[in-house]
């Protein structure tokens, strides 16, 4: 029986929600290949993640729980990939397009005399091969990639992209142990610490976004736009002219040379919406454009807009959001 | 020390991109070193301005690539190679990798390989962790900043930037790096740089200068080809302007996003 490797990305015992939007993908894929879906865990006290795989539709858990694996680092973790690639044999690997998956496919791939395709936005089946649509040059065109004759395919899909299915509270399942292949000694980089904005809701994951532009005018501009975040529970994206001007730190840049997101809601303030800036966010499902110039070509992506001084119309929108949502 | 900062040349990132006839055009927009490359190097020259040792430039890409490689020249690397044959039309990311680390290893003394954090044409970002892979060297990718650089005990450490936040790494030479954005603000070629890169010219390498089976490199040695490339589908519907006062503002787009259950 043909079988689908998911990697489920976790980070400090946790897993990614994209990881189980994969899981769902490679399911509904298995059904049309007629395949098995066995997830695979790679961490330390990552043995909940392992469990909670079953919930989301795994088969089959394989698990490797070991303190070299604590943090993530590309050799061992792809080295550990490929051997289990290499005598498991999936037709298919598929984990969520984050830095370290992206990395440890790339790397892995590399080992097993293949290629990674990242960055997947849909999936179809034919000839028994994946075709996988990705955007390329920034999302302003798009691209069908097949790996036709090389196993395993090893692709990366985009977070949010699919839908993240159901849990199933009661699913259960034997978890299959292995081996960790490198010792300690052996591997060359070692993590000694974390810079992480505790508690701050991450862009590559948000289900909102509220972004400021140049029209935010200076660091203290973006004061009404984290209030109206906080009220929504969102993560503050920025343009590249913000980012550039210094009001804001690079890891809030979305764009072309920034991340590249698809929250259910995207609302611009200030962003008159270069055709760099739209390349990071144009597969937003919704998007909110506020802007005092109604020329911008923001308003051509965007349902609905506000022509108007963002200063006035966002401590509006915080206050009648934070009554809404009951804050 | 010995740093390779490996470049692409690509579109530049205000070209209207469009397909024609199943091809990939951009009218007469500028080709430009990948504007990801360019903060890999920045950071070689600075690494060369603080430790010694010299620069190359590396590309793998058609002729007109050596206009890309001039700029990097120009702004300081001390040498600059290009790889091109026909051969290698149609190389996936690894295949490329093949051929890049090939180059690397034929160079014999580099101490570090430095990239962009992906091509902003292909956008796959795979193809400096596929060196690592084929050099069997360590992977630092995604740095904000390279903290030190121990030449002589051959140590370095780096901050990462991942989905939730800056990852602090020792790790040892040689290495192969990714760097983003904010590491560095890339310096513009100055005035008699821009005049001894234009007098330059730049050595070419082919597959076989390299060693490299013709079987194993470009489209025959990829796993991965890309049958179809063709515009996105355009965003329906048209924007609903909402006005008023603030408040009244605000709470109809209220209505309407609670309508529409994405809050």
């Amino acid at each position: 029986m043909a079988m689908i490797l998911v990697y489920v990305d976790q980070f400090k015992g946790t897993a990614l929600s994209a990881s189980w939007e994969v899981l769902g993908a490679a399911k509904k894929l298995a059904g049309e290949m007629s395949a098995s879906v066995t997830a695979l865990v790679l961490g330390h006290d990552a043995g909940d993640v392992a469990k909670e795989a079953f919930g989301y539709g795994a088969d089959a858990v394989t698990l490797c729980d070991d303190p070299t694996l604590a943090d993530f680092r590309a050799q061992p973790f792809a080295a550990l990939l490929s051997k289990v690639c290499a005598e498991a044999k999936p037709d298919v690997v598929v984990g969520p397009n984050t830095t370290r998956v992206r990395e440890l496919f790339g790397m892995a791939a590399a080992s097993l005399g293949t290629s990674a395709i990242a960055d997947g936005i849909a999936l179809t089946l034919k000839d028994g091969a994946v075709y996988v649509t990705r955007p390329a040059y920034a999302g302003k065109l798009l691209s069908t990639v097949v790996a036709k004759s090389r196993r395993p395919q090893m692709i990366t899909l985009r977070p949010r992209a699919f839908p993240k299915p159901e849990p199933n509270a009661g699913a259960n399942g034997a978890i299959t142990k292995v081996d960790a292949v490198l010792k300690e000694d052996e591997i060359a980089t070692k993590v000694t610490g974390y810079a992480i904005d505790e508690g701050k809701v991450s862009l590559a994951d948000a289900r909102i976004i509220v972004s400021g532009g140049r029209g935010v005018g200076g660091p203290e501009g973006f004061a009404p736009v984290r209030e109206l975040a906080e009220a929504l529970n969102a993560a503050v994206g920025a343009s590249r002219a913000a980012v550039d001007a210094g009001w804001i730190p690079y890891a809030h840049q979305v764009g072309q040379t920034g991340r590249t997101v698809s929250p259910d809601l995207y609302i611009t303030c200030g962003i008159s919406g270069a055709i760099q800036h739209q390349a990071g966010m144009r597969t937003s499902k919704l998007i909110v454009a506020i802007n005092k110039d109604a020329e911008a070509p923001i308003f051509k992506l965007a349902r609905y807009g506000i022509v108007g001084d963002l200063f006035k119309i966002l401590p509006a929108l915080s206050a009648e959001f934070k009554k809404r949502l009951g804050k | 020390m010995h740093i390779v900062a490996c470049i692409k040349q690509t579109p530049d990132t205000a070209a209207k991109v469009e397909v024609k006839d199943g091809h990939v055009t951009w009218g007469d927009a500028a080709l430009v070193v990948n504007p990801w490359d360019e903060y890999a190097v920045e950071e070689g020259i600075r690494l060369k301005e603080k430790h010694g040792g010299k620069v190359t430039a590396l590309s793998m890409g058609p002729e007109t690539a050596k206009e890309a490689l001039k700029t990097c020249l120009a702004m300081g690397c001390d040498e600059a190679i290009l790889i091109t044959d026909p051969a290698l039309k149609g190389s996936d990311s690894t295949a490329t990798a093949a051929v890049l680390s090939a180059a690397i290893q034929k160079m014999g003394d580099v101490d570090a390989v430095i990239f962009g954090r992906q091509a902003i044409d292909g956008d796959t970002g795979l193809t400096s962790i596929a060196v690592a892979a084929k050099l069997g060297w360590n992977a630092l990718t995604y740095l904000s900043k390279i903290d030190a650089i121990d030449a002589a005990a051959r140590t370095i450490t780096v901050e990462r930037l991942l989905e939730e936040g800056k990852q602090i790494c020792d790790s040892k030479l040689p290495a192969v790096i990714s760097v983003l954005k904010d590491i560095n603000e890339p310096r513009y070629p100055s005035f008699m740089g821009i005049r001894k890169a234009a007098k330059a010219s730049i050595p070419t390498w082919s597959a076989a200068d390299l060693g490299l089976d013709p079987t194993k490199v470009g489209a025959a040695g990829s796993a991965v080809t890309w049958p179809e490339i063709y515009p996105p589908p355009a965003r329906e519907g048209s924007v609903e302007i909402i006005d008023g006062t603030p408040e009244e503002i605000a709470a109809k787009l209220a209505d309407k996003l609670m309508a529409e259950k994405v809050i």
